[in-house]
Order: structure tokens, then sequence, then C-alpha cells
């Protein structure tokens, strides 16, 4: 009989502490973040998208030689010497004209090895990290800010100008050349004047000379 | 007070007289299914719905609803196609048919018959009836045991269930259920209890704690849900229905619940009396009064679904007839001595 009591006293006992538990967390805060709502704060250096600053970037290639899996994908044309493109926000002078800089982040892997080597701090990781898609291509982030004829222009005048460069130090080195057979002819022909000239006054020429 | 039963030349009169609790049940059954999610959600520190209709997702279940009417009705090839097709309607019907006798307010009820507690114990009998039905109709190995376990249940949780009542009716004199819920009225127990039952008799609390565990297992509630128990036996004898005529078996389910909730709240708190005696009484406070309290048990009922685990069959069974059964029977002699002494 005691038992009974004594068994029903623990299952009472056992319901009732269960039932505090339940109502306690009845009126107690939720956890459920109501995601599309509400979003969670990212933590400090949270690596989530590549962003390029493509005004600060000198095409210095250092980050697509840093990227392990080669997600950054950088073209370069050489400024003309007629165009002055500024200097970067660090105050390095820029040199190239950026005609593409794809970051395909399909397989970007997060490393953040990209974001050390940049001399300008100029490709950096923003907490922005809803852009997933269901075509792989539209992942591919293009930072270049040169459109299409603008990036046809610059090469055109960048070849032009190499061409010219080209055309210049050909000329130079023709000249070169030329001034230089002129001097060898020159001095040959001084040489042999110089031989003649040595047979000819050869005792006068050399008045401080003994005799002997 | 109305009594259309008596009067059978009226047929509209009666169809919207039938009507009314059909109403309730169904505004309760919307209510409760979102409830039940609502706190469910809120046990786990979830937030439950919180999308459908705007506010906390209280069109949950009306979306629910309009999705379970849309779905195909699949009747399996080698299930007896009438009793598969019948028994979620029979099922549904068992239980609205018990509200006859539920006085929702002092002026309404839908049948005022002397034998209110035998008609509600005899028609929600047929509730095991339509689970067996469900479960062989289906063909269905996991409906079967459902079923079996079913009609296990509620036969073993019938017995300490009528025990429990007919303590009741020692106290009440009657079978009545308004005249139980008349004879409630008023603020007299121990100068200022309401005359509810539970107060009148130590026995009686006794009484309700054991009729409160019978109703839960007579429900199909948690811990007592063996027969659908999701986790073993995949619903159980739900496991072959789908759109409406599941939607009839969980609607009948909470109508079920509602009804059993309702019958305790009648019995042992004053039904629709007021707690405050005088105050705040009158039709309309009376049916509100009697929600609240048949609602609160509700929650109860869903705090202890989402608070306890399921019990196993020999336990189910040695809860009943080990304990609840001697238990209510030494309780019905005690509040017996305790009438003819007091």
């Amino acid at each position: 009989m005691l038992y009974v009591f004594k068994e029903g006293w623990n299952t009472f006992k056992s319901i009732f502490t269960g039932m505090g538990v339940t109502i306690r967390h009845f009126f107690g805060p939720s956890v459920t973040l109501q995601y599309p709502k509400e979003r969670m704060e990212l933590p400090k250096g949270a690596r989530a998208k590549l962003y390029v600053n493509i005004d600060d970037c000198i095409g210095c290639n250092l980050c697509a030689r840093a990227c392990p899996v080669n997600c950054i994908d950088i073209e370069t044309v050489k400024a003309t010497d007629d165009v002055d493109l500024g200097k970067t926000s660090t105050g390095n002078p820029k040199r190239f004209w950026l005609t593409r800089f794809n970051i395909d982040m399909a397989k970007c892997m997060y490393c953040d090895m990209c974001v050390h080597p940049c001399p300008t701090n100029c490709i950096y990781m923003v907490p922005e990290y809803e852009y997933s898609d269901v075509d792989r291509s539209n992942l591919v982030f293009h930072f270049s800010n040169l459109t299409p004829d603008m990036v046809a222009e610059v090469k055109e005048k960048a070849e032009e100008e190499a061409e010219q460069k080209k055309r210049e130090r050909e000329e130079m080195k023709r000249k070169k050349a030329e001034a230089r057979k002129k001097k060898e002819e020159e001095k040959k022909k001084q040489a042999s004047t110089k031989k003649n000239d040595k047979s000819d006054d050869d005792k006068p020429s050399t008045p401080g000379k003994k005799d002997s | 007070m109305i009594n259309f039963a008596a009067n059978t030349t009226y047929t509209l009169p009666i169809l919207v007289h039938a009507a009314i609790p059909l109403t309730i049940i169904l505004v309760y059954a919307l209510v409760a299914i979102w409830g039940e999610r609502k706190i469910a959600g809120f046990i786990q520190d979830r937030l439950g719905p919180m999308n459908v209709g705007g506010w906390h997702g209280w069109a949950q279940s009306i979306a629910d609803l309009l999705k379970l009417l849309q779905k195909e009705d699949i009747v399996p090839n080698n299930a007896s196609r009438f009793l598969y097709k019948f028994a979620p309607f029979m099922m549904f019907a068992a239980s609205y048919a018990a509200f006859a006798v539920i006085p929702f307010s002092s002026s309404y009820i839908g049948s005022n018959i002397n034998i209110g507690v035998f008609y509600l114990l005899a028609v929600t009998s047929l509730l095991t009836l339509s689970i067996i039905m469900a479960a062989w109709a289906s063909n269905n190995k996991w409906s079967l045991l459902g079923g079996m376990r079913s009609a296990a249940q509620m036969v073993s949780y019938e017995v300490p269930t009528i025990a429990t009542v007919l303590t009741v009716i020692i106290v009440a004199g009657s079978l009545n259920l308004m005249t139980i819920t008349e004879m409630q009225a008023g603020n007299d127990t121990l100068g200022f209890l309401p005359n509810w039952l539970i107060f009148q008799n130590p026995f009686l609390i006794v009484a309700f704690i054991i009729f409160f565990i019978s109703i839960l297992a007579e429900a199909h509630r948690v811990p007592f849900d063996l027969p659908e128990s999701e986790s073993e036996l995949v619903a159980g004898y739900q496991t072959e229905y789908s759109g409406l005529r599941w939607a009839m078996f969980m609607l009948a389910e909470y109508a079920d619940m509602l009804l059993l909730s309702l019958l305790g709240s009648v019995l042992f708190f004053g039904g629709w009396n007021s707690p405050f005696g005088e105050f705040m009484a009158g039709p309309v406070w009376g049916f509100f009064w009697f929600m609240l309290k048949g609602l609160l048990l509700v929650f109860v009922m869903m705090w202890i679904r989402w608070t306890l685990p399921r019990y196993r069959v020999d336990q189910l069974m040695h809860i009943c007839w080990g304990i609840l059964i001697p238990l209510s029977f030494i309780n019905l002699v005690l509040v017996a001595l305790w009438e003819v002494i007091f």
C-alpha cells in the first residue's frame, strides 16, 4: 500500500516537473530568427562575397596570382601616353586600363588570400551573402567599369601606340645604326686620311720629339 | 429555455438549431489546430506558423483546409470501398451528435433530455466503432494495428470514465446535464468558492484527476495516442486516408477533445456558471465562461501532449486495469459514503 502511494506520488511529481519545464518554455523567449524579415548580424571579418573597388585597382595582378583556385580573371591594357589615369586613393599611380576583372564566386573558396597581397586594399570581402543563383554563369561578377566600345578603343589605341613606338624604336635603331655606320665610315676615312697625314707630316707634327 | 427536439413540425428551425453546435465545432477546430501548432512552437522555443494571413499566421488552418480540399481522394485497391468512405463521416457524426446534450449556455441546449450523460457516453462509443471500421476497411497492417489498439483502449478507458461520471451523478442526483449545471450555481462553498462540484467534496478532486486521465485516453491524446502513433504506426487508422476524409478524422478528433473537455467542465467546473456568482452571469456570459473552461482543459491537453512521451500498450493497459479502475471504484464508494454521512 505504501509502495502504491510512493509510486503515485513519484508519478505525479515527475509529470508536474515536466509540465513546469514546458510551461516555462511556453512563456520564455523564442529562438527563432524569421530569416527573410530579420537577419543575423554577421561577425566582423565575415567572408561572404568578394568586392573590388575598381577605382583603386592598379592592375598589378597580385590577387589573381595569389588565388589558389584561379577564380580571378584580370586583363589589362597599358594606358597610352596621352591619357593620365590618375592615382589611386592610396597614392599609387595607375598605368593600366582594366579591360576585364571577373571574379567567379562559384569557384571562390573564401580563403581571403587575394585580399592581403593587394597593395591598394581595393579587393575585399563584403558582408553580402544572398546571391545564390540557379545559373552558374550568373555567379561570375564583372568589376571592370569599361564599356565594350571603350575596351576596343583602348586596345586599338594601345596597339597603335605600341606599333608607333615599335616603329620609332626601329627608326631609332636604324638611325643609330646609320649613325654608327657613318661614324665608322668617318672613322675609317679619318683613319685613312690620318694615315696619309701621318706619312706626310710625320716629322713636323712632332715638334716635341727629340731629334736624334 | 429552447427545446426544439420536442417540436418536429418546423424543419428549418431544427436545421438552424443543429447548425449552432456545428458552427462552434468548426470555428473551434480552426482555432484549435492553429493554437496547437502555436503552443507546440512556444513550448519548443519556436514561433509556430507566422506568415499565412498576416497576424501570427492566424489563417494557417484555413490554408491547410483549402489544401486538403484540393487533394486527391485516394481509395486503396483492396479496401472495402463503402466502409472506407463512410468511416470518417461516421466518426465526425458520433462526436457531433454528442454535442446535442451539451448545455452551452443557460438558455441554449440542443436537447434537454433526462439521460444526457448516458446518451453522451453511448454516442461517443461510436467513435471506436468508426475507428475500427476505418482501420479494417483500409486493408493495411498499420491501420489494423491502430484500430485494434483503439478498440482495446476505448473499451478499457470507458470503465474509469463512467465510474467517475457516476460519482458526479451520485452527488448531483441527475443524468440531465442542464440540471447538473444549474445545481452548481452560487458562491457558498467555504464562504467564497463557487458551488462547483470539484469543491464540494475532496473525493471529487480524485474523481476529476481519474476522469481527466481517462478522457485523454478517450480522445486519443498524448500520452495515450497509441491508435494513431505517428512514429510507430504511421498514423494508425489514418494511414490510407487523404484529403477531405483525412480532414474529417482530424475534425472529429478535435471535436471529441472539445466535447470531453466540455463534459468535464459541466461535471466538475459548473458549466456555464460564472466563477463570480451573479457577476458576469447571463446567457452570453454563460457561453463565454463555458467555452473558457472547456478551452482551458483543451489547453491542458495540448500542454500535456508536448510534455509527455507516449506509453507502451502494456503500460496503457496496466494504468487502466491496474490503477484507474480500482481507484475509481474505491472513489465511487467513498463519495457515496460521504454523501450518506454529510
